[in-house]
């Protein structure tokens, strides 16, 4: 018996998604790596670094890098509304992921997940790990490794 | 591994570390018993403790390496090659244990029979010579030798040459007892209030001193007093995440002292301000803690300085002074290597070999000083050598040959700049690549890591004298005191080690901000300093124009030095200073080398910290990008001034051929259609009644004819309420060009052919035509008679604006003379002839407006000339430089009534004076 098949028995597949809204898209991250939701407040921002850098923000003492979502995924910024943002860890930092709004934790099997549609447009398509078919919409599931690690390999680049 | 063995391996680095140093020292005084016996006595240790655990290599070595110590003590004289070969058994102890270390207490593998025999062999040998004087030579150095007290220790075999008893071996037991402590692998000695330089030295020189009087019934005494419970160990982890605790705390406080600031009578002020004393108190005495004297960094050098003295074949003294200056150990081991170094550059490359320095007069050994003292926060520590300086010719052939810069641009440089380039990538000026140094992986690894932890290498250096560098560093890298300033909207803090002070800046104050080429620069105490716009730096400057940020002279330069470096930087706002943590910032804005880290404001709010060095080099950058964009300009100035100025509007007709012609549309007054009854003919030339006067027409080619019916479109000159009409067929249009006279014209009335609009275009003469209306239009009755006595010097490369002005100053009266540019302007008025005024074009090449101008103005005999300016560029920047230059007035090139206005003024004003 295979490791995969070990686990489909015992049902661990199924994954947590925290949901949250871009744009008017249907975002999912994987519950395990957000670890707080707050309210980005003082934003400052940084000279020179990359666009979709929204600033740096002071989050109960630790200093946390804001990722402007909108601007990452090339979507018009937003008018009006509060912003909410995502914390997350990546490489024993912290970022914020700056979104319009936090939805509910949806639970899903990861055998529902469908690969990204070809003609997805490919700026969305390298940070996207796959899409689930919810009921009337659809979820992009956000790759946070990618999301981030597209970014850096930019800013060395840069 | 168990614990005794791990204190074993502490103790025992220690002690070698302090061996190497007694060693180098003890070759140098062969007759200093103190020094001896501590070697002697930490060797012995060692061999004795390595017994006792069970490790026979390393007591193998310690054996024949104390063997030949000993026979030292018995006065064999002491040799460099016996001193080397102990040294190599030191090395060769180190490496075991390293081994010993990884392997978790498992000796390695590993046969030493090389290094024991060569050790028996020089014992031996150093025996013979020792025979003879041995009664002579014994009683001399071996002043408080540990003799032997009680020979009768029962030992089952004979004791080996050199090996000792039982009882020293035991003794040798109870002192490493009394140093061992509760311990960890890594450690760091955190010292109390006693003996801070070498922590080790002092305790080696108190043990043999209990050595003394020592007796078996002191033991436990001396092991639970002296040194020993005055100190303890504390692994460094430990330490570091109290400082980070710290850190948040001062932090905290800062915050909280924010939040009060807000509350004027609030309770908590009190608490508070006991609460930030003692968490300053606390954050002081936790930075103690890290402290270390700078002197461990050091401790290796004696070692290296002696083995490359060996190799190189050059005496080499290195002298220590300020060992126990202290310094954060994080610094510290950033400092380390570079230290270690440029001490081996100093002695391979700086101290010349014995024979060069004694033909030039010093002392056969090279001197390398090694300084280290408190500067104002910092720590300085210089290296000097008293050797040949840096060879400023050699660094000038490499720079060359590097491309580091032109050959001419070298020849201007300060030898000081020169000598900056040995820290360039990678610079060697040893000529031969040695084993000690050469391999061009040097000064700017050493720059590079210096500047890591925010401090700076400077260099002086003197032919024949020697040279020097000399090292700034903060004291602590953990918490940095920042200048708070504001740019573009945003707060930024600058490290106070970088900024040497403040100036406001207002247009009206002394301290004025003035360019020179649009660079801004502040003339503080007789300097010039160049200055930035922080947030033009940072690209955050959000105004319609971005020269305007910096043209708005009210602000703070933050004056700032960064190596020999010194530079303005221009701030909108000044707040205060703050002490924080640095932290560092996410890998992602890692790449943004205008910032060293960032931080949380006593607001709460986060704040980048600027990277002084970034800025420095922002400013070399952008030095080299103005020279570059100074060349694209020069380059287009040469271009306008080829093509005859700026672009500038033409009017486009037809008149008697097919072919374009064009004229100045600011020369024409007005288009006008007349019906062509109303021209009419007297006195054998055709008129028109314009109104209230008669105007005559004027056609371009002669025996042209007006229009037989319709309307006949004509351009009309006036001037002084004299007004001329130019027959034309049809007006085309009117473009915007820059106008280059390409072909010129022998025909009258034409200045020669541009092309215009992709096709080759007539450019008119005016000047041509308009006595055609009125012969004496340019010596009209109502014109000043005394003008007609003006000479004027009219100076333009163009011959098109010479063509087409001199007609307009004619006009107005003046004797015009016309030169093609400065030079020939010279000539003239060298000749003798005296004018009375000179009007002068700006953008010419070579000798610019200004410059010609100026050059003018430093005769005498041309000094109360009136000049006037005359340009295509009329800004009041230009107008400014214009009259800085020493002109009377600055008229744009196509406002005639502004030219004989401006030329009426400078006149009139001098005949004021005049009368």
């Amino acid at each position: 018996m295979s490791v995969m098949d070990h686990s489909v028995a015992s049902g661990t597949d199924m994954i947590q998604y925290v949901t949250v809204v871009i744009g008017g898209q249907l975002f999912g991250l994987p519950i395990s790596q957000v670890h707080d939701v707050f309210v980005p407040e003082s934003v400052t921002r940084v000279p020179l670094s990359a666009p979709e850098v929204a600033g740096v923000l002071n989050l109960r003492g630790r200093i946390v890098t804001a990722i402007n979502m909108r601007r990452r995924l090339h979507l018009p910024p937003r008018q009006d509304g509060q912003m909410m943002a995502v914390g997350i860890e990546y490489k024993h930092e912290s970022y914020g992921l700056v979104i319009d709004t936090v939805g509910e934790v949806l639970t899903l099997s990861g055998k529902t997940a469908e690969p990204n549609p070809q003609n997805l447009d490919k700026r969305w398509a390298e940070i996207s790990a796959g899409v689930h078919r919810l009921d009337g919409q659809l979820m992009v599931i956000l790759d946070v490794e990618r999301l981030l690690g597209a970014m850096m390999t930019d800013a060395m680049a840069a | 591994m168990d614990d005794l063995l791990r204190e074993f391996l502490t103790e025992t680095s220690e002690s070698l570390d302090v061996v190497d140093v007694e060693l180098v020292k003890f070759e140098q005084e062969p007759n200093n018993a103190t020094i001896l016996d501590n070697i002697f006595r930490l060797v012995h240790t060692i061999k004795g403790t390595c017994g006792f655990l069970g490790l026979p290599r390393l007591e193998g070595i310690a054996h024949a390496a104390e063997t030949l110590m000993g026979k030292f003590r018995d006065g064999v004289p002491v040799t460099p090659e016996a001193v080397s070969l102990i040294l190599n058994s030191i090395d060769r102890i180190k490496e075991i244990l390293a081994d010993l270390e990884a392997a978790e207490g498992e000796e390695p593998q590993g046969d030493d029979s090389d290094l024991i025999s060569e050790l028996e062999r020089m014992s031996m040998s150093a025996e013979k010579p020792a025979a003879a004087p041995v009664k002579a030579a014994a009683p001399a150095p071996v002043v408080a030798e540990p003799a032997i007290q009680v020979p009768d220790q029962s030992l089952e075999r004979a004791l080996r040459p050199g090996e000792v008893s039982l009882d020293e071996l035991e003794r040798a037991f109870r002192e490493t007892e009394i140093e061992v402590e509760v311990a960890e692998p890594v450690e760091a000695v955190v010292e109390a209030p006693a003996p801070k330089a070498q922590k080790a030295a002092p305790r080696a020189a108190a043990a043999p001193k209990d050595d003394d009087h020592d007796d078996k019934a002191d033991k436990k005494a001396a092991a639970g007093g002296g040194v020993s419970n005055q100190s303890i160990r504390v692994a460094v982890e430990t330490l570091e995440h109290l400082m980070t605790m710290v850190s948040e705390l001062v932090l905290t406080r800062n915050q909280l002292l924010e939040i009060v600031r807000r509350h004027e009578d609030s309770e908590f002020k009190v608490p508070l301000q006991r609460l930030s004393n003692v968490t300053a108190e606390l954050q002081e005495g936790v930075m103690k803690t890290r402290m270390q004297p700078i002197g461990n960094a050091w401790q290796k050098l004696p070692r290296i300085v002696r083995d490359l003295s060996q190799e190189l074949g050059k005496p080499i003294e290195l002298e220590m002074i300020g060992a126990e200056t202290e310094l954060d150990r994080q610094v510290l081991e950033m400092i380390k290597d570079p230290l270690t170094h440029m001490v081996r550059n100093s002695a391979d490359h700086g101290l010349e070999m014995p024979a060069v320095r004694r033909a030039a007069g010093k002392p056969e050994k090279g001197f390398i000083t090694l300084a280290a003292y408190h500067e104002g926060g910092h720590i300085i520590i210089e290296v000097k050598d008293d050797g040949k300086g840096l060879d400023v010719e050699k660094i000038k052939a490499k720079v060359i040959e590097r491309g580091l810069a032109t050959e001419a641009e070298v020849d201007k440089m300060t030898d000081a700049q020169i000598h900056r380039y040995i820290f360039a990538a990678g610079f060697s000026t040893a000529a031969a690549v040695t084993s000690v140094s050469g391999r061009g992986v040097g000064m700017d690894v050493v720059r590079n890591n210096i500047e890591l932890i925010g401090g700076t290498v400077d260099l002086r250096s003197t032919p024949g004298k020697g040279s020097s560098f000399i090292i700034k560093i903060p004291l602590t890298l953990a918490i940095v005191s920042t200048l708070i300033v504001e740019a573009g909207g945003d707060r930024f803090a600058i490290p106070q080690l970088s900024v040497v002070e403040l100036v406001r800046v207002q247009t009206n104050s002394e301290h004025r901000i003035e360019r020179i080429k649009n660079t801004p620069v502040l003339r503080l105490r007789n300097k010039l300093l160049p200055l930035l716009h922080l947030s033009q730096l940072l690209g955050t400057y959000e105004g319609e124009d971005a020269e305007k940020a910096i043209n708005d002279d009210n602000g703070f330069i933050v004056v700032m030095q960064v190596g020999s470096q010194t530079f303005g930087v221009v701030v909108d706002g000044v707040f205060h200073t703050e002490e924080i943590v640095v932290k560092p910032m996410s890998s992602m804005l890692r790449n943004l080398n205008m910032f060293s880290g960032n931080t949380i404001l006593g607001d709460g709010s986060v704040i980048m910290i600027i990277d002084p060095n970034g800025i420095a080099s922002a400013m070399a950058s952008q030095a080299s990008s103005a020279v570059a964009e100074q060349n694209e300009e020069a380059d287009e100035n040469r271009r306008v001034a080829g093509e005859g100025q700026k672009p500038i509007s033409l009017l486009l007709f037809r008149a008697g051929a097919p072919e374009p012609k064009a004229v100045p549309l600011s020369l024409v007054t007005r288009l006008e259609e007349f019906e062509v009854s109303k021209i009419e003919r007297s006195n054998g030339r055709d008129l028109v009644q314009y109104r209230g006067s008669l105007m005559p027409l004027v056609y371009v080619n002669e025996g042209d004819h007006h229009k037989l019916e319709g309307t006949q479109p004509m351009l009309v000159f006036s001037d002084s309420g004299r007004s001329m009409g130019l027959v034309v067929d049809e007006i085309v249009d009117i473009v915007e060009e820059r106008l280059h006279i390409e072909v010129g014209s022998e025909r009258p009335g034409i200045l020669g052919s541009a092309v215009i609009k992709e096709r080759a275009t007539e450019i008119l003469d005016l000047g041509y035509y308009l006595p055609q209306a009125f012969e004496d239009w340019f010596m009209r009755k109502e014109m000043d008679i005394r003008s007609l006595t003006k000479k004027i010097l009219f100076v333009d490369d163009s011959a098109f604006f010479r063509n087409m002005l001199t007609p307009v100053l004619k006009a107005a009266g003046y004797d015009v003379t016309t030169c093609d540019g400065p030079d020939e302007a010279f000539e003239v008025l060298e000749s003798g002839v005296e004018f009375q005024a000179v009007v002068s074009d700006i953008e010419m090449p070579r000798v610019n407006g200004f410059e010609f101008c100026e050059a003018l103005r430093r005769d005498p005999r041309f000094r109360k000339m009136p000049v006037l300016a005359l340009s295509a560029m009329v800004t009041p920047a230009s107008i400014e430089r214009g009259r800085q230059a020493g002109f009377d007035d600055y008229v744009a090139k196509f406002d005639r009534p502004g030219l004989i206005a401006a030329l009426k003024d400078v006149f009139s004003g001098e005949m004021g004076v005049a009368a």
